[in-house]
């Protein structure tokens, strides 16, 4: 679902200029086209095509085994696809073996040269292009000024932190100015703390190069902080392609619903839609859902309403009766600082779960355990899934 | 547990020693006996070195040897190396079981019959026998040792480094050159180390495999001491005592500086 599909609605709080994919003039960078991979024959990547433009920061999301690492194997010519074609600037890369390809790899494992100076791993790519030995040392100053690793260039990498690592491995991966930078979990051996820290800085430093990256990653909240777009993938498929936000705020399936942050689903029976609104049954409420939706569901058709946590209230006293209202008891809470989130026990015996952020630090009538309470939420608060 | 020495440890410490180095000392000792006589002390005396360095057959052996020693341990570094690439590398192609165990068993096969089978060969050949049959002869037994010394080495070794490397524009030889090798040289120089202290051990597939003019140290000593044994074998044992000694100590030190810049 794209944004021109329902322009009544503006999703999302970021509202960006940066949208070459909703310009039909554009030239994708990468260019996948019906990509399949099998090994063994399992099917890795089945039938992908996906556009990538230049400046973009794309991320491949996917819980592990979903081929996005093959995907992103297949570009760097590691691995050759079985069928279906990858086109880099409008180059086709078939046949080039990967030290023929203008993209650079950022590993896992950062694959550090062991026997090497970390200038000397910076500089390897450089060497490898022919570049002359007073640019070299130019170029490996201001690669490690940019990762902020001045002073470590005779290190060798095992007398370096984690996180020096991973600024070593980003450095020589962008050193010889890849025409676009594969990022492989690249955050993913680092705790919290400098895994956000290290999330913005790599927003900075791609906006700093204008340098088109593609990330890998099974962390949601990575993808969503630094990507200009996602694509969600499951068993080798893209489910989902969007903005964070759009993602986010409008899935396509509950799939990705559930995939994407947390989300309560209900299952229930269009009994009305008019394009503007559908009104869905369920056991779950009395009252019925009433939800702003464009699509013209079919009446008494199948369909799944999914809420975010954060988008559901909870009352201590009765809201007046109506529709997207459930009665239920306090079952668990769970304080985080910032946010808390209440599970509720309907009186169908179903969990559902309920997140309010602290804005203050005194509430007159704090929720307790056992407390019953009313859950109620907006109209334009859920999104009607058929799939 | 009790911990440090007990008296039943310096037992067994003295008389392991005692059956592994006695026999050493005694013959260090006896390469410094004024007596022709090998059992019998007859004072002090380095005459023996002295007659050594004027012994040409023995002297000729100890030059062969070592040109053998060298030229076959280089072939089979080599050639292991690219065994055990291949064995660690190629994944399951047709005949890796079979390949694999066909490099092994020359390492326990009794060496009378590999001298045996290469002498027929050579033969078969029309060869004739001499310094370079022992020399591929030996090439050939060593290589099986140094290329389980190398796959060990290198089937711990990333492959994702090589895969950087390429990444980064090295075509894959030169990134197996630039990346693995210099990652697995421990496993190499090790490697090279024994093929060339097994050459220069060897006696029984020399004897069978070399020709006129190519006579190895092993032989040469071994003929001697059928005549009896002259302490000027002593001497040049003592002398080989002392130069792989030197050589394990310097590998020992150079490692531990290597370990302490690490």
């Amino acid at each position: 679902m794209t944004e021109r599909s329902r322009p009544r609605l503006n999703i999302g709080a970021v509202r960006s200029t940066f949208a070459p994919w909703a310009d039909p003039a554009a030239k994708p960078l990468v260019r996948f086209e019906n990509v399949v991979k099998r090994f063994d024959g399992e099917t890795a990547v089945n039938g992908v095509s996906l556009d990538i433009y230049p400046g973009e920061f794309f991320a491949l999301l996917g819980p592990s085994g979903c081929g996005k690492t093959t995907l992103m194997r297949l570009l760097a010519g590691f691995e050759t696809p079985d069928s279906g074609r990858i086109t880099l600037a409008g180059e086709d890369l078939a046949g080039k073996p990967p030290h023929q390809r203008p993209v650079n790899m950022m590993f896992q494992s950062y694959a550090l040269f062991p026997h090497l100076s970390v200038e000397r791993n910076i500089a390897f790519g450089l060497k490898q292009q022919g570049m002359p030995k007073d640019q070299i040392a130019d170029r490996v100053t201001e690669m490690l000024a940019l990762v902020r690793l001045d002073g470590l260039a005779r290190r060798k990498p095992h007398q370096l932190s984690g996180g020096q690592r991973q600024r070593v491995a980003l450095a020589r991966a962008i050193a010889p100015r890849p025409k676009m930078l594969l990022l492989d979990e690249p955050l993913a051996a680092l705790d919290k703390k400098l895994r956000e820290e290290t999330q913005f800085e790599l927003m900075a430093l791609q906006q700093q190069l204008g340098m088109t990256f593609l990330i890998v990653t099974h962390d949601q909240e990575e993808a969503m902080v630094t990507a200009d777009r996602i694509a969600v993938m499951r068993s080798g498929e893209i489910v989902q392609i969007g903005r964070p936000a759009d993602v986010y705020e409008a899935p396509n399936s509950r799939y990705v619903a559930d995939f994407i942050g947390d989300v309560n689903i209900f299952e229930g029976k269009a009994e009305f839609a008019d394009g503007t609104t559908v009104r869905m049954s369920s056991p779950e409420a009395p009252g019925g859902f009433d939800i702003v939706e464009d699509d013209l569901l079919d009446v008494g058709s199948t369909a799944w309403l999914a809420v975010r946590p954060e988008k559901i209230e909870v009352h201590l006293d009765e809201p007046p009766p109506g529709p997207n209202r459930m009665a239920g008891k306090i079952e668990d809470i769970g304080y985080l600082g910032d946010w808390t989130t209440y599970l509720v026990e309907l009186e169908s015996g179903r969990t559902i779960r309920a997140a309010r952020a602290n804005a203050k630090r005194f509430v007159d009538r704090p929720v307790d355990w056992d407390d019953k309470v009313w859950l109620t939420f907006a109209r334009d608060a859920g999104v009607v899934l058929t799939q | 547990m009790k911990r440090g020495l007990t008296t039943f440890n310096i037992a067994s410490l003295v008389i392991g020693f005692g059956f592994l180095y006695l026999p050493i000392v005694l013959l260090v000792i006896y390469s410094f006996n004024a007596s022709r006589l090998v059992t019998v002390w007859g004072g002090f005396s380095t005459k023996w070195y002295a007659s050594l360095f004027r012994n040409e057959q023995l002297l000729d052996a100890i030059w062969v040897t070592f040109r053998i020693g060298l030229i076959s341990a280089t072939i089979a570094t080599v050639l292991g190396t690219f065994a055990a690439v291949a064995l660690v590398r190629a994944g399951r192609f047709k005949g890796r079981t079979l390949f694999s165990g066909m490099i092994f068993a020359p390492l326990v096969m009794p060496e009378v019959i590999l001298g045996l089978s290469l002498l027929l060969l050579f033969v078969s050949l029309g060869l004739p026998r001499g310094f370079w049959t022992v020399t591929v002869s030996h090439a050939t037994v060593t290589m099986c040792y140094a290329a389980v010394v190398i796959q060990a080495r290198l089937s711990a070794f990333d492959r994702q480094l090589e895969e950087a490397a390429q990444d980064l524009g090295c075509p894959p030889i030169k990134a197996f050159f630039a990346i693995t090798l210099p990652n697995i040289a421990p496993a190499v120089a090790a490697a090279w180390m024994l093929a060339f202290t097994l050459s220069l051990d060897d006696l029984v597939i020399a004897s069978f495999t070399s020709g006129p003019g190519s006579t190895t140290l092993p032989m040469r000593i071994y003929s001697q001491v059928r005549l009896g044994v002259s302490p000027e074998i002593n001497a040049v044992s003592t002398l080989l005592i002392g130069l792989v000694a030197t050589g394990v100590i310097a590998v020992y030190l150079f490692q531990m500086r290597k370990r302490r810049e690490a």
